[in-house]
Parts: C-alpha cells; sequence; structure tokens
C-alpha cells in the first residue's frame, strides 16, 4: 500500500488552545496553502492531545490543509515539552516536509526550538510573513530554488530581517498571531485523517501538574497590532464609547493615557506609556490625548500613529505620522463609516 | 542541599532605550552606539538562582559567550552574588545563530558536568527569539519548564514552580535536573553588593590580564619570557584570590568545527532593512469626510490594517 500522503510537503501544527483550534494555526493552514500551491506540494498538519481530535478536522481541512495526522494519548491532556517533542519530531521524520509551522505561542516557542535543535536544522522566531524565492549564493556559485523566506522583526523592532535555511531541512519557522490574514473556509472541503501509530512507552512524562487555571482572555496590548487609545480629552466615560465603537470596528485593542484611566473612563490594564504597557503596534490611534513624555515614551515605537486632538499645539502630533486637528466625536465616526465602505 | 547553578547570560545592545545619540541622521539605528548591557531577563534568572541559593544552599555560576568584552556582564554578575563566571569566547563562535550557540552552551555546561538547574532569562532584547533555552535543554538532555515565575519548593532532586503560558498558569512539580527560562515578571533582580563590588571591581578574564600587561609594557623592552612570566604571575594571584574570570575557548570546549560560528549555523540573513525609528513629517489630514476616506484609504493600500 503506498503512502497517503506526499513527503516535501508543508507541515503545520496545530495547537488546541482550550477545546478549540488556535486561531494561529488556522492562519498557517492557510499560509501554508498560499507555499504549498507555489511548490506544488501537500499541506499537513499533525494534531497532538489527549482525545476525540478528529472533531477538529473539517475545520482545519476547510482552510486548506490535504492530511491531518492524529496522536491521542490519556497523558497528552496537557502540553508537555518532553513528549510533544518526542512525537512531533517522529511526524516530522517520518513525513519528511520540507517547511515546518508553528504558531509564535507559548507553546510554540517551547516546542519549535527544542525540535529544531533535535533535528539540527534551522529556526527562525516570530515570523510576521513567509515567502517563497531564491537565493544565490555568490560565494558557492550555487542557486537554491523554491527556499522559504523567512521574515521577522529583529533588534528590538528596529530592522526587518529576511532569514533563509538554505542547505538544512526541514525549515522550520514560528509566525506571530495575527500576521496572517485568514482566507474563508471552504466547508466540506476533503482531507485525510491519518491516526499516526506511535509508541509512548519509552517517552518520558516527568510533569506532574498540580495545579492548572486558564484565566479569561486577558487584554494584552503588546500582541495587539493596533490600538485606539483614548485620554483626557475624550470628556466622559459615555464617549469613550466610542473609542471601543473604533477599536472594535477595526480590530484592534482598546488603550487608554494615564489621564484618561484618572479619569475613570477605563481600568488601568488598558494605561499605555511608561508606567502602563509600552506598546508597538502597526497602528495607534491617539484620541484626544495630549502627548505627555511617559505616554509617547510608550508608544512612540508604533509603526503608525494617528492623532486627533482639537489643540494644534499638543505634542502628539510631533511623533505622529496623520495628525487630525478637530473633534473626535465627530472625527471617529467617520472613521468607522469610511472603514467599513472600503474594506 | 548544596546545588549546582548554572546561568546562561548575554550582553546585548540596550535595543530598548535607543537614545536620541543612537540614532542615525536617516531615522535609522546606529547600533554600534547603543550601550552593552545584561540581558534585562538573564538578570531574572540570576536573581532566581541567588534566591534559591539563599533558600536551598549551593552556588551559581554565570556564563556568557560572547566577544572579550561580554566580559562586563560577569564582573556585574559577581558584583549582583554569583559565585563564579565562565567567558566562552572565541573569534570561531562568530555569526552563530541560536543553534550554533546552544551547541557550544550546552558544551559549556557539559564541561561543568554536575549540576542541578540551568536557568536563563526567556529571551534577549536583540533577537527576542526564546530559543536558546529549549535548544541548550535538548542539547543537555535535560527537561525544560519555560516562562517560569516562581520556585514554589526544592526537595529530594524535585522542584515545583509556577509559570505562565499565555492563557494558562500552572504548578508543576518535575525532576532535576532542569532547565528553566524566566520571564521579567518573575522577580526585580537586586542591585550590586558594595563589598563585592570592591572586591569583584578587580576580577579579569585571561584576556585581560595579557592586554593589560601587554599595554603596561613599553614593546621591545620587556621580553616575550618576562611577559610571559608576568602574566602567569598576575594569573596566579587573581586565581588565589579567586578573582580569576575562567575564558573557555573552542579548543578547551572540543568543539566540532562543523557545528560553531556561521559553518554551525542553518539560518543565513539574507537581507536586512531598517524600520525608520520616528515619524519626521506629519501629514495634516482635514477634518472632513473627504480628509478621513483617504486617510483610510491609504492605510487599507498600505496594508496597515493586516
Amino acid at each position: 500500500m503506498g503512502k497517503q500522503y506526499k513527503s516535501d510537503g508543508v507541515l503545520v501544527y496545530i495547537e488546541i488552545d482550550h477545546d478549540e483550534v488556535a486561531e494561529v494555526s488556522l492562519e498557517l493552514i492557510c499560509k501554508a496553502r498560499e507555499l504549498a500551491d507555489q511548490l506544488g506540494v501537500d499541506v499537513q498538519a499533525v494534531i497532538v492531545g489527549k482525545s476525540n481530535l478528529s472533531q477538529f478536522a473539517e475545520q482545519i481541512f476547510s482552510y486548506g490543509c490535504d492530511v491531518l495526522h492524529v496522536i491521542e494519548d490519556e497523558r497528552l491532556k496537557f502540553y508537555e515539552t518532553l513528549p510533544y517533542t518526542f512525537i512531533v519530531s517522529e511526524v516530522i521524520k517520518q513525513t519528511a516536509p520540507q517547511i515546518v509551522l508553528f504558531g509564535a505561542t507559548p507553546v510554540g516557542r517551547d516546542l519549535a526550538p527544542r525540535i529544531a535543535s533535535k533535528l539540527k536544522t534551522g529556526l527562525t522566531a516570530d515570523c510576521t510573513d513567509l515567502k517563497i524565492g531564491d537565493h544565490e549564493n555568490k560565494k558557492l556559485k550555487k542557486t537554491y530554488k523554491n527556499i522559504l523566506y523567512q521574515i521577522r522583526p529583529a533588534f528590538g523592532g528596529n530592522i526587518i530581517a529576511t532569514i533563509i535555511t538554505p542547505e538544512h531541512r526541514p525549515q522550520m519557522a514560528t509566525v506571530r498571531e495575527g500576521v496572517i490574514k485568514l482566507t474563508p473556509p471552504q466547508k466540506n472541503r476533503a482531507g485525510v485523517i491519518l491516526p499516526f501509530n506511535i509508541s509512548l512507552d519509552g517517552v518520558d512524562f516527568v510533569n506532574t501538574y498540580l495545579e492548572r487555571t486558564v484565566s479569561e482572555k486577558k487584554i494584552n496590548l503588546k500582541a495587539a497590532d493596533i490600538i485606539v487609545s483614548g485620554g483626557g480629552g475624550v470628556g466622559s466615560k459615555e464617549n469613550f464609547q466610542l473609542i471601543h465603537d473604533l477599536a472594535e470596528t477595526l480590530g484592534g485593542l482598546v488603550g487608554a493615557s494615564r489621564a484618561a484611566v484618572d479619569s475613570g473612563y477605563i481600568g488601568r490594564e488598558h494605561q499605555v506609556g511608561q508606567t502602563g504597557t509600552t506598546v508597538r503596534p502597526k497602528l495607534y490611534i491617539a484620541c484626544g490625548i495630549s502627548g505627555a513624555i511617559q505616554h509617547r515614551a510608550g508608544m512612540d515605537q508604533s509603526g503608525k500613529i494617528i492623532a486627533i486632538n482639537t489643540d494644534p499645539n499638543a505634542p502628539i502630533f510631533q511623533i505622529a505620522h496623520y495628525g487630525i486637528v478637530g473633534d473626535l466625536r465627530e472625527i471617529i465616526p467617520m472613521m468607522i463609516k469610511a472603514y467599513k465602505t472600503k474594506v | 542541599m548544596s546545588l549546582n547553578l548554572i546561568v546562561l547570560a548575554k550582553q546585548v545592545p540596550d535595543t530598548h532605550n535607543v537614545t536620541a545619540e543612537a540614532m542615525k541622521a536617516d531615522g535609522t539605528v546606529n547600533r554600534g552606539a547603543l550601550p552593552a548591557i545584561f540581558n534585562p531577563e538573564d538578570l531574572n534568572a540570576l536573581e532566581m538562582a541567588l534566591t534559591i541559593k539563599e533558600q536551598y544552599g549551593g552556588s551559581v555560576t554565570v556564563m556568557t559567550m560572547g566577544p572579550p568584552r561580554a566580559s562586563d556582564i560577569l564582573r556585574e554578575a559577581l558584583y549582583r552574588g554569583a559565585d563564579h563566571c565562565v567567558l566562552i569566547t572565541d573569534r570561531a563562535f562568530a555569526g552563530a545563530d541560536t543553534l550554533a550557540t546552544s551547541y557550544v552552551l550546552s558544551l559549556a555546561i557539559r564541561k561543568i558536568g554536575d549540576y542541578d538547574l540551568v536557568l536563563c532569562g526567556r529571551q534577549a532584547i536583540d533577537g527576542d527569539t526564546a530559543q536558546i533555552g529549549p535548544q541548550v535543554a535538548e542539547k543537555i538532555g535535560v527537561n525544560q519548564i519555560t516562562y517560569v515565575e516562581k520556585v514554589e519548593d526544592l526537595e529530594n532532586g524535585e522542584i515545583t514552580l509556577s509559570r505562565v503560558l499565555g492563557r494558562v498558569t500552572e504548578k508543576i512539580r518535575t525532576k532535576l535536573p532542569l532547565l528553566v527560562t524566566v520571564t521579567s515578571s518573575a522577580n526585580r533582580p537586586r542591585c550590586f553588593g558594595a563589598k563585592r563590588l570592591m572586591k569583584y571591581k578587580k576580577a579579569r578574564t585571561s584576556f585581560e590580564i595579557k592586554q593589560e600587561i601587554e599595554s603596561s609594557s613599553p614593546t621591545g623592552r620587556y621580553g616575550i619570557e618576562i611577559l610571559e612570566e608576568e602574566i602567569a604571575k598576575k594569573h596566579a594571584e587573581l586565581k588565589n584570590k579567586g578573582l580569576l574570570i575562567e575564558t573557555w575557548t573552542a579548543n578547551d570546549l572540543n568543539a566540532d568545527p562543523e557545528c560553531i560560528g556561521l559553518t554551525g549555523s542553518p539560518t543565513k540573513v539574507k537581507k536586512v532593512k531598517s524600520i525608520v525609528f520616528a515619524a519626521t513629517e506629519t501629514k495634516k489630514i482635514e477634518p472632513t469626510k473627504e480628509g478621513i476616506n483617504s486617510l483610510i484609504h491609504e492605510l487599507i493600500e498600505e496594508r496597515t490594517f493586516g
């Protein structure tokens, strides 16, 4: 009997986040599909856990996966480095993919380097984009065709580097959550579920989980690509709803200046600045924020800064890429409307 | 209990505090102008090691791989309470990616041989990869617990730790030896001890001893034998006082030349693009429907919305 999958594919590690497939894993499937189509290969995925994992297959296939390798065992209930490393390494050895992708989540960042070290191959952390391209090594007069460009910020976000793994296989990368857009799922897209036969007899389960608590999704401003922040100039808790509305429209999180927090418009966990959270989203929209130094120091490295303020001399405009002098109560609804009609 | 604790540390450019002097005219960062500091989360790892030592007994060895000037952070580790330090340095290590680096660090840990716990920061602020910890753990063949916040208990070769993996907080009991990576929220690193500072500011690596003696003797006046004798004397003197910082090269570690430096690094940097650091010019957007529409359009075109 021939194998039901081809080697040389693109393999994605599927992470389960509290009985759901982690969003980043689906994003990776979409990206893997795009890469695999360029390379003319399969998208495969590996899912590890306690039981009942086939329930996720349909969803995983719908984003472009062809083959799902399933490993289930009572002892695999929680993520644990040693057994998971063993299993995923074995899947890689047997399926021989050319590319392996993980989400740059805490689990992905625990597992992927361990596997790369075991397999003695390259790994690029926290990629923000992946592409297929060629590379010419002029010294060796050698051209590498169709290899993976692993694109990531480095040096505290001050540079963007393109990393390649020319000689080693698989080429491995972890990819940040939310940087890849989900393509629309295709319902009833066909895929093959393959139980992966592996004996866990020799595997060390050395961790005892004494306590385990799952918190509500915390607001994680650091990880946000888009932050809409309100300051003292918002004027009231009622007006602050506009900040929430704009953030929701753009798929961003809500931030605030100290003045807004001190005025009780919003909780302290939303505070941006030296005394709050230092952020560097792709887009930061400062609404009614004058721009005290401590606030600017916590957001001045944002990719794009839009400032909305009635005072044309507000210091926030010094570091803003786009400045809008006006009343946020009029401007924010215009922005929401403009965004909704364009996208 | 006498625990052998190893802390892995890195000297990094201070990418989190890019000063005006470090900015080039084109808005990019002049990396050479950034101060070299002890990687912040490695300080949290050191603090955790020192706390364990105080509570359970043992010794703390701090190791770093880097250029000779990385000895600065080792002296800093001594000021804070480390017992021993090792500088791992060799031109042959240059250009190492995380795999090649973890290979060298694992050799150094194996050379020490007897250890209970290896601690390092979750990640370094120049690369932010968080890969070294897990890669080293694999190479020395021990279990790893990443993102550790607290050591709850330690007895009979078992350790209980708390860690936070995103939304999940876990309290885990596991066996030693173990490698842990420590986050910035785990603790507040202690300051230098005044007495320790007075004592250990004289600590030197063999590189530094050689350099200092050579530069203090006018060329040609001392013969090579005298120089070597002076160096050996200083070496012995510092060692006696516990002020010699061990220096290990590729040779000392019997490192496989194929596995170190640029040669031993599977990943290569193909291209690097600078990001302009600060906004230089503000584009004025009219607070009108047309103004807002064109702004949103521009941001969509540039894929700012993802």
